[in-house]
């Protein structure tokens, strides 16, 4: 066995109303390179910055290099040899390549005058075996992405890392790049230096870790080689669902839709493509059908129903709403053909959390309830007051600001703002995270009955039962590009799984179909 | 009982805090009012009334477009400049008639408005950025323009600068108007109610479908106008053209208005009246302490304290 580089014991963290890390163990050895993966708020992001010194763990030691630490800063662990390499990258865009690789430690002439000439040859050979042939004297901001995220590397290996964290290194990566990325990590294990990989993107994780830890709900669900789990079941762990169930019920094949529907689509979104986000995605959805999306983290889910909604810049793809073509890339526009998103991330864009529940239900509809710019507040009130009482909104008075509201109050707010549009189409991205299990099923039977009442429903959900029970089909993303769809009996667990992890038996299936 | 011994220092101390953030400012103005009335010789005067109202009211113009900005989570730092060009603006062109000057004045400061606005909409640059970049041009182009001071005479600007109704004068009465139009703005209309939203969550209100960029540009188009409106209302009471010194530092007396008024920096609530009120602060601050004879660099330390002291109280309710 390689030499241990860093012991975790019983790490835990505790924000206000949160237990973020709870108990969590972590090894590494020299040469190895560990996948460590997780839904949303499993407590990666936390534990990555515990090791760094970004926070302090609440309980729990870590032992880097055989002696106990405890970083105070992110420099300090720096310094030690943990270095990080985050998906946005922290150098400074407007010194020159060969500046930033060498930002601290810069080669000196013996007037201690920095030597130029110097810095440059070296940095152009250092970054050579990372496959970036660049002019290091241009500004670090001229370069794209990838290379940039090279530099980074680079300049994380030659600050004598022991160990380097790569979170989510290939979101904006080229294939090519990515392929790069992978010669680098192969070599960094090779010179027995211990990586930490996180990646949604499961091809990623098999082409190069050996070993994995699998968080969930904070805690560490699963720990061992990555060999000796399939992504089947490394999908399960992490969404934590029965394995047992998975495997009894077997192959089933994914058919084609079968319901006899003969409405038009009120929404087609055709081939949506964005750079690295998503790669042409099409959805239909017919009035009164609730159309799922599953996928992991990152598989493209919110960006595509960010796409419909007009608010993600696309490189090319079409949206029609009820056979109008909707001109691509404005929020107004898509809002004026009847769509309606409610994003994922409720408080930072969706709720106005200064104005009152009044302004926020009237936000989106106020233009109508006006004459000459002027807000009759009798409509307002009016509308207010009908929603209120529909949705059964538990606010002090309509004057209530949003933000003092529960979760499940908020959403409904924003779901009474979309639904005084009478929008054709309703987006839901997560409508039920976060919100106590009583609002949770108010929401989702409001879904249900909007539904019926006509609407074409996007559904997105990480609760598989949700997205299973609420869907009428299911679309399945991966990667930023549709990978299956199931219908009808086919939305069970078992096959949504499958497609999520995109395995062999599944593309087998498919073909068959 | 020994728990409610220890919860109510704490309680008492929010509520003060919560009431100061709401009335601190009228209770200021009233206390100064006191005092002065007390202390005061010649305070209780129609002459005094005059020159008090007179000062106040350009900063009063000017702190209701900085209050519709900082609502918008931005700031205005061309206030001033735009009221030098507008003196600028004023004297070349009052040969051809008041109103055509006006008319060009205005065109000016829309000009500057849209720029502002633009650069901070569209381009995405930080509001003090991009009206510092005006802020310094702004004065510039209007020292290119003028480059000192000259009289004017035109008997229509002066009696606008020097006249009034029943004893109030005209300026007072335009800041009052103009007041009470933007605070029904505020209340009444789809673009307060828009600006609001904005200010408190631009991305929330920019997947709400609702027009940001159109507001935004609207904000700073409507703030350069109303500081060309006090750059004109000064030259007319000054009865000259004085681009060197019209406005120095009016950026900064507005934007102390508005925030002593109880207009959060952060954006998303606008408080007109408590605006007006600020400005009626620092002008009875200013005002007691020169006529007690006090070093001017006195006014600028009082200055601080009342803004510290705004600062504090508006602390208590961002925590809550």
């Amino acid at each position: 066995m390689p030499e241990e580089v860093l012991a975790v014991r019983g790490l835990g963290k505790t924000f206000p109303g949160v237990r973020a890390l709870d108990g969590v163990d972590l090894t590494l050895h020299a040469g190895e390179v560990h996948a460590l993966i997780g839904e949303n708020g499993a407590g990666k992001s936390t534990l990555i910055k515990l090791l760094t010194g970004v926070y302090r763990p609440d309980e729990g030691t870590i032992v880097f290099e055989g002696r106990e630490v405890s970083f105070a800063t992110p420099l300090e662990a720096q310094k030690a040899g943990i270095s990080t390499i985050y998906q946005e990258v922290n150098l400074i865009p407007l010194l020159s390549v060969a500046r930033n690789l060498f930002l601290g430690r810069e080669p000196r002439n013996r007037f201690g005058v920095l030597d130029m000439a110097r810095m440059n040859r070296e940095a152009e050979e250092t970054l050579a075996t990372y496959g970036v042939r660049v002019d290091v004297r241009r500004p670090l901001r001229t370069l794209g992405v990838g290379a940039q995220q090279m530099v980074a590397l680079a300049r994380a290996v030659a600050t004598d890392a022991r160990i380097v964290i790569m979170d989510e290194p290939t979101s904006s990566l080229e294939p090519r790049e990515v392929e790069t990325l992978f010669s680098v990590i192969r070599r960094l294990r090779d010179a027995g230096i211990a990586v930490v990989y996180v990646s949604h993107r499961l091809d990623e994780l098999y082409a190069v870790c050996s070993t994995v830890t699998v968080l969930r709900d904070g805690r560490r669900v699963h720990h061992g080689t990555l060999a000796e789990l399939d992504r089947l079941q490394l999908v399960s762990t992490m969404l934590g669902r029965d394995l047992g169930e998975v495997r009894t019920e077997g192959l089933t094949k994914f058919t084609g839709d079968h319901s006899a529907a003969t409405d038009e689509p009120v929404l087609e979104a055709k081939e949506l493509t964005a750079k690295h986000q998503l790669h042409g995605v099409s959805v239909s959805i017919r009035p009164g059908e609730v159309v799922g999306l599953g996928g992991l983290l990152g598989s493209g889910r919110t960006e595509t129903a960010k796409a419909i909604a007009g608010a993600l810049p696309l490189g090319s793809g079409s949206v029609t709403v009820a056979g109008v073509p909707l001109r691509a890339g404005s929020t107004p526009a898509a809002i004026r053909a009847g769509i309606s998103l409610l994003p994922e991330d409720r408080k930072s864009e969706g709720i106005v959390p200064g104005l009152s529940v009044r302004e926020n239900i009237a936000l989106a509809v106020l233009p109508r309830l006006s004459r000459f710019g002027l807000v009759s507040e009798v409509k307002v009130d009016s509308i207010v007051d009908t929603f209120i009482k529909r949705l059964r909104i538990k606010a002090s008075s309509p004057q209530q600001k949003v933000g003092e509201l529960s979760g499940g109050n908020q959403q409904k707010v924003l779901l009474a703002r979309w639904l005084a549009m009478n929008p054709k189409v309703l987006l839901l991205d997560e409508p039920t995270r976060g919100i106590d299990v009583g609002a949770k099923a108010e929401v989702q039977k409001l879904v249900d009955e909007l539904a019926a009442d006509g609407l074409g429903v996007l559904l997105i959900s990480s609760d598989l039962e949700e997205l299973i029970e609420g869907s009428d089909r299911v679309v399945v993303l991966k990667d930023g590009a549709v990978v299956g769809e199931l219908s009808g009996d086919d939305v069970t667990e078992d096959n949504l799984m499958r497609a999520i992890a995109g395995s062999d038996n599944l593309q087998g299936v498919a073909a068959d179909g | 009982m020994a728990e409610l011994a220890l919860r109510t220092p704490t309680l008492d101390k929010d509520r003060v805090l919560q009431w100061l953030q709401k009335y601190g400012v009228y209770a200021g103005v009233a206390v100064l009012l006191v005092v002065n009335i007390a202390i005061t010789p010649h305070f209780l005067s129609a002459e005094n009334f005059r020159t008090q109202a007179v000062q106040v009211a350009p900063v009063i113009i000017v702190a209701l477009g900085m209050a519709l900005v900082i609502g918008t989570e931005g700031v205005d730092l061309s206030v001033g400049a735009v009221m030098a060009l507008s003196a600028s603006v004023v004297a070349l062109y009052l040969g051809y008639g008041l109103l055509p000057a006006l008319l060009v004045v205005a065109l000016f400061a829309a000009g500057v408005g849209l720029a502002n606005g633009a650069l901070v909409a569209f381009i995405g640059v930080q509001p003090i950025v991009a009206t510092l970049a005006l802020m310094v041009g702004g004065r510039g182009l209007a020292l290119v323009l003028l480059p000192q001071l000259e009289d004017l005479r035109n008997p229509t600007l002066a009696s606008l600068g020097s006249g009034d109704v029943l004893g109030f004068p005209y300026l007072i009465l335009v800041a009052a108007v103009l007041a009470l139009i933007v605070a029904f703005v505020v209340r009444r209309t789809t673009f307060g109610r828009q600006l609001l939203a904005i200010g408190d969550s631009r991305p929330a209100a920019q997947l709400a479908g609702l027009p940001v960029r159109r507001v935004l540009i609207i904000v700073y188009v409507v703030s350069a106008l109303l500081a060309a409106v006090a750059g004109v209302l000064a030259t007319a009471r000054l009865q000259a053209s004085d681009p060197t010194s019209l406005g120095n530092l009016m950026e900064l007396s507005a934007i102390t208005a508005v925030v002593v008024g109880g207009t959060p920096l952060t954006g998303g609530r606008v408080n007109i009246a408590g605006t007006v009120a600020g400005a009626v602060l620092i002008q009875l601050l200013t005002a007691t302490l020169i006529k007690h004879d006090l070093p001017p660099s006195w006014t600028q330390i009082a200055q601080a304290v009342v803004i510290v002291a705004a600062v504090y109280a508006a602390r208590g309710r961002g925590k809550r």
